[in-house]
């Protein structure tokens, strides 16, 4: 631990730093532009600069490791000289057009302008211009503004891992960009936003919509994939404007993939606002007295088991327990969560977790793919495991087709046969994983949503045991999820009850008119075409696939809209906040439930959501602990029965639209159509 | 001055064969293995005697630089790395030994190499040097073919060898981090250090670069001792070297000269005086285009070396003397250089990608004269803020030309404002 002296303080700093985070240990700030924690150091801003005691100039605090007995000075006059001198070049070639920049108030340049620069400017000569760029429909050019810190590039090249964005030219006339103008290809290009000091890089769609300091902010939880990326929402009135990440180090670090990000004009299109009922089949707007009790009348003329229920994927856990309840009292065992038909086990909470965590990536040496796609299921948790495999001694391999994942990939088969043959032992990398230190399967929904999805999560456990990826202190048995609700659904039971039918079985059960009546708690991701003659509850927040075939329609809450909890893919609890109210009559899930219960004579005992959390805690105290991690007990889990032979597909076809929200976005759609559709070959019959 | 029997360039002006024949009747590849015999250790250490410091600008002593690579190597090689992108305004030095000479410096590769335990040398010449690079490479292949390079280079059992690489022209990657970068295929942008090139340099390995000059000097050096060579010039500033000598001079020329050479000798004995004889002249660059120029009352009894030079706040650097007599617009001049560096700037880091193209506008203004003479004291405040705050010594470079005209020539320029202002008034 080296000793050294900041502005006369002594201090002592872990071996390795650098100056400048010694500097800010000892409280002292440096002002900086092109240093990033999480990027490499570039050390080309120049404005970290301090002195350094016998070195003949100021020296890039950034990129100085640290030595015993340095004594630096940060706020000496050379220190303060080469800040100015720093800022003043800085600004000579910006535009002064801060009053239509969208990085306006809070602009990097800007506040250390204020800190650090002059107040005059000595600059007569003309300003340069830049043409701007076209990194697709996400991110915004205003390249004049660029500073040249090359924050974007080494985070395309570095933790994207897209080797699109350099520079080009040299001297002032260097410019970022891409090298052929094409879009930046990256489900995480909405953290260059984040990342651009200044106002080159600012968001698209939010392009003059509004100032930082007109918004409130609310901290909640990304549920537009499972790993529970914790975000801030920004809103204005009954707006929801954007949303950005906030920092979790076990879980997002700071990087908040593009669909969470942009799929904001999605919470505003296509809502439901006010309770429908089918009338002559079509549906007419009704009042919440009516549409109760037309769902009252269709209760009390059928029986507990011939109701199912089947929930969504962005569900809060509140709604979950509430709509379990409700069915339960009503009698009926016909519950599920799984509405893309995942043979998961919610019989052994191991079975369906990511249960290394995902900050276990970072210890992983070896992982095998199942059946999943993490760059297009949890771009996130792809990124963490490309900056695993960049430190090096990772090994990757996967078993079903996966495109780039921006690290390679040894393919090593289609399906459960090769899963088999690993299982038993009779392929290389059983032995790789044997071997590693910290081994790692990750598997995807591809494997488990079809029918012998039971089957292959039976061997991907013998593989786990007999490749000892369960060891001590270790659980590289992961399952990635794809739904916000999944594990908190899971965690709640909300599968079917003793003699209940799974998703499969209430479909088949409504086509053959066993089932009279499918309550839709916002599931869209179910084939509606087998709901036969059921009379159809859908509620939910988008006028999607459910609310297109319902016979009633509750108008609901996006997870924008209510207060509640969401378990992630590694079982961590976390907690979602209300940041605008719902649209219209909408309401928060758990009270439309609490209200209908009351209609059908099953009143649920909680009037708010205070009572209603109290009672979930007693039941599933995991709830309670919100952002802990409780490691799950290994055991026997999965179906009996054979796999079949067919290759795993992937859970995900499109990453840019996956649910209600999403479909709803323009933004979104503007996505698929410049990176999906090209890839996938070419435009669709509806383009001229 | 420089006795013939004392010079060690035989051939800058080509006046015998460049090829390997020529070269072993001057005396190169002249039992190289005998040299090679003493050991790196002792190479190294008769370097340090000769006091020769690094002909590349900035005179770092060479046996101090050799003597920072790894003695033991922790399983990566070493590598040395030639400096041959000379593209200094004013330098025309090195050019002469990679085509009229090209086995002295190939020669020096090996002796030099194999004193820091290199396993090759790798040769970044400019991309302009066409010809150059045509000799220099069908030198390599000479020596290759007569097993003077390669497997047992020289029979000395030691295995060495040489590349040629040619670079795109940028005077960035004449920086020797710069270089190393372009080397590798990256684009020539200098690196931050530490890590040093001895520590971490081309392809992560330890790394020294040195200039054409420098090495192609070693081989006679330790074939006629190191207190020969330490005998020539003055203490510190020691042997010989080449000075390419332009401008307003009757026979400009490069000519192998002792260290501490009067600059006014120089210029009479070997270029045939200045143009209108010794008092039409006005200033003098002593050192390529990145040293302070200097008036005629100092250039009067100045001696050629890095320490005089440094202490009339210029400097040797790469002893291209460029001689501007009484007609020269000295600011035009200086704002040619200010061009230059604009231009070549590489634009990573800001000051010298703003600065530079900030202070060539000004002076483009002065050289008209139209500014305000407060403007004087600003431009030498952005050079300041320039010098010394930049990753690679090209910011220094940039800001010290201007500053050495404003040193020296001051009332010039506030006599061009005040012509234009009264122009401006008469109109």
């Amino acid at each position: 631990m080296p000793k050294m002296t900041i502005d006369g303080i002594e201090i002592e700093v872990p071996a390795g730093i650098t100056v400048l985070q010694a500097c800010e240990l000892a409280g002292k700030e440096i002002p900086r532009f092109c240093y990033h924690e999480r990027l490499s150091v570039a050390g080309n801003c120049r404005m970290c600069l301090v002195e350094q005691e016998k070195a003949p100039k100021p020296i890039a605090s950034c990129a100085m490791p640290v030595a015993e007995g340095m004594v630096i000075k940060t706020d000496s006059p050379i220190v303060q000289k080469a800040r100015k001198g720093v800022m003043e070049f800085l600004l000579i070639n910006h535009p002064l057009d801060c009053p239509i920049c969208d990085q306006g108030g809070e602009c990097d340049l800007q506040d250390q302008a204020m800190a650090f620069g002059k107040s005059f400017s000595r600059y007569q000569e003309e300003k340069r211009a830049v043409t701007d760029k076209d990194f697709g429909p996400l991110v915004k050019t205003e390249m004049t503004r660029c500073i040249q810190c090359t924050r974007c590039i080494r985070f395309a090249t570095e933790v994207a891992g897209v080797e699109v964005l350099g520079a080009v030219s040299r001297g002032e006339h260097m410019e970022v960009t891409t090298y052929v103008e094409k879009g930046i290809a990256s489900e995480l290009s909405g953290n260059l936003i984040d990342l651009c000091p200044v106002g080159a890089l600012t968001s698209k769609p939010y392009a003059f919509t509004a100032r930082p300091w007109e918004l409130t902010k609310t901290e909640s939880i990304d549920v537009s994939d499972a790993v529970g990326v914790n975000v801030r929402i920004d809103s204005r009135g009954r707006e929801v404007l954007r949303i950005l990440p906030r920092i979790n180090e076990d879980v997002n670090e700071e990087w908040l993939a593009d669909k969470g990000r942009f799929w904001v004009d999605g919470l505003r299109r296509q809502r439901l606002d006010r309770p429908f009922i089918r009338e002559n089949g079509k549906l007419r707007a009704a009042s919440w007295a009516e549409a109760f009790d037309a769902i009252a009348a269709r209760m009390k003329a059928s029986e507990g088991r011939r109701m199912a229920a089947i929930a969504g994927d962005q569900v809060d856990a509140e709604s979950l327990f509430a709509l379990k309840e409700l069915m339960t009292a009503l009698g009926s065992p016909n519950i599920d969560c799984r509405q893309d038909g995942a043979q998961l086990d919610a019989g052994s909470r191991a079975s369906y977790l990511f249960n290394s965590t995902i900050a276990g990536i970072d210890r992983a040496d070896a992982i095998l793919l199942v059946g999943s796609n993490p760059r297009w299921e949890a771009p996130v948790i792809n990124a963490r495991i490309r900056k695993r495999y960049l430190k090096g001694g990772l090994k990757v391999a996967s078993v079903g087709a996966v495109g780039d994942l921006t690290y390679p990939v040894e393919i090593l088969g289609a399906g459960p046969e090769t899963l088999a043959d690993l299982a038993k032992g009779n392929h290389s990398f059983a032995e790789a994983l044997k071997n590693a230190k910290a081994p790692m399967i990750i598997l995807g929904q591809g494997a488990l949503a079809r029918p012998d999805g039971a089957a292959i999560l039976t061997l991907a456990r013998k593989l786990a045991e007999a490749a000892n990826v369960v060891r001590d202190g270790w659980n590289g048995f992961n399952v990635l999820h794809t739904a916000a609700a999944r594990v908190a659904g899971l965690e709640l039971g909300f599968v079917p009850q003793a003699g209940g039918r799974d998703v499969n079985g209430i479909l088949e059960g409504a086509q053959k008119g066993e089932i009279d009546i499918v309550y839709l708690l916002a599931a869209d991701e179910i084939d509606t075409n087998r709901l036969g003659s059921a009379f159809v509850i859908y509620q939910g927040h988008h006028g999607d696939r459910g609310a297109h075939r319902a016979d009633v329609v509750l108008p609901g809450a996006a997870y924008t809209e209510k207060d509640g909890t969401y378990m992630n893919t590694e079982g961590r609890a976390q907690l979602g906040r209300l940041a605008i109210f719902p649209p219209g009559d909408a309401k928060a899930d758990w009270s439309i439930l609490r209200a209908l219960s009351e209609v059908l004579g099953k009143k649920l005992g909680y009037d708010n959501l205070d009572q209603l959390r109290r009672k979930l805690y007693q039941a599933f105290p995991r709830f309670q602990r919100i952002g802990a991690i409780e490691p799950a007990a290994w055991g026997s889990f999965g179906g009996s029965g054979e796999a079949t032979r067919d290759a795993f597909k992937p859970a995900v076809s499109n990453y840019y639209m996956t649910d209600p929200i999403s479909r709803a976005s323009a933004t979104m759609a503007q996505c698929t159509e410049r990176f999906v559709l090209p890839a996938a070959g070419g435009k669709t019959g509806t383009h001229g | 001055m420089l006795q013939d029997k004392d010079r060690i360039f035989k051939n800058i002006y080509c006046q015998d064969d460049w090829r390997l024949a020529g070269a072993r009747r001057r005396g190169i590849w002249d039992n190289t293995k005998a040299l090679l015999e003493v050991g790196p250790d002792k190479i190294i250490d008769e370097i340090k005697a000769s006091e020769l410091r690094g002909r590349g600008g900035a005179g770092f002593p060479t046996g101090m630089k050799w003597s920072f690579m790894p003695k033991q190597s922790d399983g990566r090689p070493s590598y040395l790395v030639v400096n041959a992108d000379e593209s200094e305004p004013g330098t025309c030095k090195d050019r002469e030994i990679l085509r009229f000479d090209p086995h002295m410096l190939i020669e020096g590769c090996l002796v030099g190499g194999f004193a820091m335990r290199c396993v090759a040398a790798y040769i970044y010449i400019r991309g302009e040097f066409y010809q150059e690079a045509m000799h220099l490479q069908a030198a390599i292949d000479e020596a290759y073919d007569a097993g003077l390079i390669g497997k047992n280079a020289s029979g000395s059992g030691y295995d060495f060898d040489v590349y040629l690489h040619r670079g795109a022209g940028a005077y960035i990657c004449g920086e020797e981090s710069a270089l190393i970068e372009s080397l590798e295929g990256k684009k020539g942008q200098p690196r931050l250090k530490p890590p040093f090139p001895a520590a971490v340099g081309l392809y992560g390995c330890p790394t020294t670069v040195n200039n054409v000059e420098t090495i192609a000097v070693t081989p006679t050096i330790l074939r006629r001792g190191a207190s020969w060579f330490a005998g020539l010039g003055r203490p510190k500033n020691v042997g010989t070297k080449l000075f390419c000598v332009s401008g307003h001079v009757n026979k400009p020329c490069n000519v192998e000269e002792e260290m501490g050479i009067p600059l006014r000798e120089l210029i009479d004995k070997h270029c045939g005086g200045v143009r209108g004889g010794w008092d039409n002249l006005l200033a003098v660059i002593p050192g390529g285009s990145s040293v302070p120029m200097l008036p005629k009352h100092i250039c009067d009894d100045i001696l050629m070396d890095f320490d005089s030079l440094r202490a009339v706040q210029s400097g040797l650097g790469t002893a291209a003397v460029i001689v501007m007599d009484k007609s020269t617009d000295l600011i035009e001049a200086i704002t040619r250089f200010a061009h230059f560096y604009m231009h070549e700037s590489c634009g990573q880091c800001t000051p010298c990608r703003e600065g530079t193209g900030w202070m060539f506008r000004i002076m483009t203004r002065f050289v008209k004269g139209n500014a305000d003479p407060s403007e004087i004291d600003m431009l030498l405040d952005i050079s300041k803020q320039i010098e010394g705050h930049t990753i690679c010594a090209l910011g220094d470079a940039a800001a010290w030309p201007i500053q050495g005209l404003m040193r020296h020539f001051r009332p010039v320029v506030e006599e061009r404002m005040r012509a234009f202002r009264g122009r401006q008034a008469a109109e």
